[in-house]
């Protein structure tokens, strides 16, 4: 409740103060984040702050880059021998920040370390699964099997970071599929109090202290190009309004997720930067094809989503641009499928449009010419504005005859509902970690299948051959080219049955003071190595 | 006096085995934990593997009876987010909280008392006057908007302070203090000031209202015409007779405080328990609200017995008896 009311407070102030700001210089750099990370350890939590500031001491053996393409990390190559095997080249003259050297054995002790992480809130176990058996002939190559042809390896050993297995006394530790044997296995604590928290990457800690700050010094052995700033301060501030004015006072130099409506002020502001950039998170409304409907009335129980005439109507009473220019305030694009261009799998030809006429006829064709009641759940604060972006979705479909009311409630109360299918419709959010569009389709609009591992965030019921059956394929096949097609098969099939109404693609914003450089990242990470002072 | 104490802490006891059972059940109706702390990108398996690792595969009772036990030994669970034990988590906040409303009723105590008796003793003045209305202002204004005011003159437009955070910190027995270090003390003055703010007007209004009354009493009247001082009249028989009420509430006030300060913790990103306690709720992390809770009845607990000592040194009559609750 009061952080709205500090940004409107604060929106009334900034015009006034923002000239005065005082950055101050120096080779320390002061970031105020918006969320902090639960633990230091990288394999502890499956979670973006985590995951941010993991990739500033820990690396993964393969990177990603600020547009989610992968690139070279630890591993300086890798390729597919056959359908299931991989062979990974390691980088050389590797050292982790306690003057160890980095080898294989070190790749082999993460994977088998992360399914023993005690009290795992979510585990990175999801990406480690598909490998079978790890062999290492030499100390810098490593072969990888997997047990069907799995070509999203390599994007998968980008989401964590390699521990080193010397500090953690593992170096005889083998890889075993059923689950590895060790004495005892590293406790997220020690990671917590600094004692193993040892990686190769551009920077170490220096402090960790819960709710105040993370500080950061440079890793002196570090192989790669040395950060610009010999000390990083991350300070979680999460209120909106206090983080943008330490912004204007000077008491950092940088901060993530200014909110949108004080954006446009940063940008006039003669001594702050914005940088923005198209992130890979997709805004969508959910429809549920569930037989009875949990938030429809006057259909005599019936459920007017399961016919594709309706959710077609839906989508064309949806103005997507509207949306983004009046609520988003410009800070987002309509989206017309789950990932934006750029992003592997995207498929240009498809386009969304909005034409009430239109609607109205397909809702009359559908037999429901005076419309019916719907209930559209949303969260309140999760995404930008998704309260007000589902007011203005609920007055669209209104206006067509549809009468839909939000029903909005926190993220906590909102996504245990959501996941207990207590909802027709609800507006949420998806944001690809992967970078590519098997991670929205596989979780979001796939068929809910146990053993493939699809539908795990579907809570529509949604199920369309059309869509599974090329992204089964797509998962199986390694061959780059085969599988965008694929994909892209895919996402079509599902966008020209209305399975999923995306609205818009969330744009995130960094706001520096002048003088520092951010090159905004798709993934929504604020990487300290990759801010630059001119 | 022992019988007195004893009571008391069975009391509390009570009071703390019922709030435990409230808040596990309230969190518990709220929704689940795992809906908030796991990947989306999570599949079954891994789902249903969290859901085992943090305990939440058993019915609720299953789950409250293992804390119970796990608690009357001193552990209070884990925190679902951050894995490491609540209680540890809570206290580590503890000190920044602690500071933060000592400052505030330190400045509460310096600055109302005076201005209160002021006021009471010349109720019809200008300046009496001014600092009723001045105390309404003190009651009416949003903390955060106050706050939010306070960063924008002095942290941005004067640049004198820092808008936010905690300073420089130097430990006492080994515990982190803020107020010993130059920037500490520049990073607690604006915080300070806002929690302050209502607590000031409070006291004003107390000790105006107890001045006034006391100020007619005969005992005044009779050091008055025996050609006392006015410092001695005010400053003995005055003060000492009006501190009872403004003890009482200081108390319970310094309790709120400490447990409650969320709204300038979050105003000016103060690493404190109020924050910690917020955070917590929207994490459904039940462990540490639940650690968090006790912490903070006892600490009740413990501010209502020395509110009571207090008492009996302020006013020699009254006697903490067996017979007293």
């Amino acid at each position: 409740m009061y952080t709205k009311h500090f940004r409107t407070t604060l929106g009334g102030l900034l015009a006034a103060f923002a000239a005065a700001a005082s950055p101050a210089a120096g080779a320390e750099l002061r970031i105020g984040t918006s969320a902090e990370p639960s633990a230091l350890d990288p394999h502890y939590h499956n979670l973006a702050p985590n995951t941010a500031v993991r990739m500033h001491v820990f690396e993964a053996l393969v990177g990603q880059d600020a547009k989610q393409r992968l690139k070279p990390e630890l591993a300086e190559s890798w390729r597919a021998v056959d359908d299931t095997t991989w062979e990974f080249k390691l980088r050389k003259g590797v050292k982790f920040s306690d003057g160890t050297p980095f080898d294989a054995q070190d790749f082999v002790y993460t994977v088998c370390r992360i399914p023993q992480v005690q009290n795992s809130p979510s585990s990175f176990t999801i990406y480690t699964k598909g490998i079978d058996a790890i062999e290492t002939p030499d100390p810098h190559t490593l072969i990888i099997k997997t047990a069907a042809p799995y070509p999203l390896l390599p994007v998968e050993l980008s989401t964590f970071g390699i521990m080193s297995a010397e500090a953690a006394k593992g170096e005889n530790v083998k890889f075993e599929k059923a689950g590895c044997k060790a004495d005892s296995w590293p406790a997220t604590a020690q990671f917590n109090d600094l004692s193993l928290a040892i990686g190769t990457g551009p920077y170490k800690f220096k402090q960790f202290t819960k709710g105040e700050r993370i500080v950061l010094e440079t890793n002196p052995v570090y192989w790669g190009r040395k950060p610009q700033f010999d000390a990083v301060t991350f300070r979680p501030i999460t209120s909106d309004g206090p983080r943008v004015a330490a912004l204007l006072a000077g008491d950092v130099d940088m901060i993530e997720n200014p909110p949108i409506q004080d954006i446009e002020r940063l940008k006039n502001d003669p001594k702050v930067a914005v940088s923005q950039a198209l992130s890979n998170r997709v805004i969508y409304v959910a429809l549920g094809v569930q037989e009875k409907p949990p938030t429809i009335e006057g259909t005599d129980g019936k459920n007017p989503l399961r016919d594709k005439r309706v959710r077609e109507a839906l989508s064309l009473a949806i103005d997507r641009d509207a949306i983004v220019k009046r609520i988003m305030l410009g800070v987002a694009e309509p989206a017309s499928q789950l990932l934006p261009a750029g992003f592997f799998g995207h498929d240009p030809a498809l386009k969304l449009t909005s034409d009430q006429k239109k609607a109205k006829e397909l809702l009359a064709a559908a037999g429901y010419p005076n419309g019916f009641k719907l209930t559209l759940g949303t969260p309140n604060d999760r995404y930008i504005n998704d309260e007000k972006v589902a007011q203005a979705v609920a007055q669209m479909f209104t206006r067509i005859g549809v009468q839909t009311q939000v029903d909005a409630s926190t993220a906590n109360v909102f996504f245990s509902r959501r996941n207990k299918e207590e909802y027709s419709a609800f507006l949420a959010g998806w944001g690809a970690a992967t970078g590519e569009m098997s991670s929205p389709l596989k979780s979001l609009v796939a068929g809910r299948d146990k053993d493939k591992g699809f539908g795990t965030t579907n809570y529509t019921s949604y199920a369309n051959p059309a869509v599974d059956q090329p992204l089964a394929q797509a998962l199986a096949t390694v061959d780059d080219k085969k599988r965008e097609a694929l994909l892209q098969q895919s996402v079509r099939a599902v966008i020209e049955d209305y399975g999923i109404l995306p609205l818009h693609y969330e744009v995130t914003s960094w706001a520096t003071r002048k003088g520092l450089t951010y090159e905004a990242r798709a993934d929504q990470y604020t990487l300290a190595f990759d801010v630059t002072s001119k | 006096m022992l019988v007195f104490i004893i009571r008391r802490l069975t009391q509390s006891a009570i009071v703390v085995a019922v709030m435990s059972v409230l808040v596990f059940a309230g969190i518990f109706a709220i929704g689940d934990p795992i809906d908030v702390l796991i990947s989306p990108e999570a599949d079954e398996a891994e789902r249903a593997a969290a859901i085992a690792r943090l305990g939440l595969d058993r019915p609720m009772h299953e789950q409250f009876l293992a804390f119970a036990q796990e608690a009357a030994k001193g552990d209070l669970g884990r925190s679902f987010v951050h894995g490491v034990p609540a209680l540890d988590i809570v206290l580590q906040r503890f000190p920044a909280t602690l500071e933060l409303a000592l400052a505030a009723m330190l400045i509460a105590v310096l600055l109302g008392i005076p201005l209160g008796v002021w006021a009471g003793l010349r109720p019809d003045g200008i300046a009496g006057r001014t600092i009723m209305t001045g105390s309404i202002l003190g009651f009416s204004l949003p903390t955060f908007w106050v706050g939010m005011l306070l960063i924008m003159i002095f942290a941005v437009t004067l640049g004198w302070l820092p808008a936010g955070g905690r300073g420089a910190t130097r430990e006492i027995l080994g515990v982190p203090f803020s107020f010993l270090t130059a920037d500490g003390l520049a990073h607690l003055v604006l915080p300070a000031i806002n929690l302050a703010l209502f607590k000031i007007s409070l006291v004003i209004r107390l000790a105006r209202a107890g001045t006034r009354e006391v100020a007619l009493q005969d005992y005044v009247k009779f050091a008055r015409a025996k050609g006392l001082s006015a410092r001695r009249v005010v400053g003995v028989h005055i003060l000492k007779n009006i501190m009872i009420p403004v003890v009482t509430v200081l108390g319970l006030e310094l309790g709120s405080v400490i447990a409650f300060s969320v709204v300038t913790e979050t105003v000016f990103a103060w690493p404190g328990m109020g924050k910690l306690l917020i955070d917590s709720i929207l994490q459904l992390d039940r462990p540490v609200v639940v650690a968090y809770l006790m912490v903070t009845v006892l600490l009740f607990v413990v501010i209502n017995l020395v509110v009571d000592l207090l008492y009996s040194l302020l006013d020699p009559r009254i006697r903490l008896g067996g017979s007293r609750s």
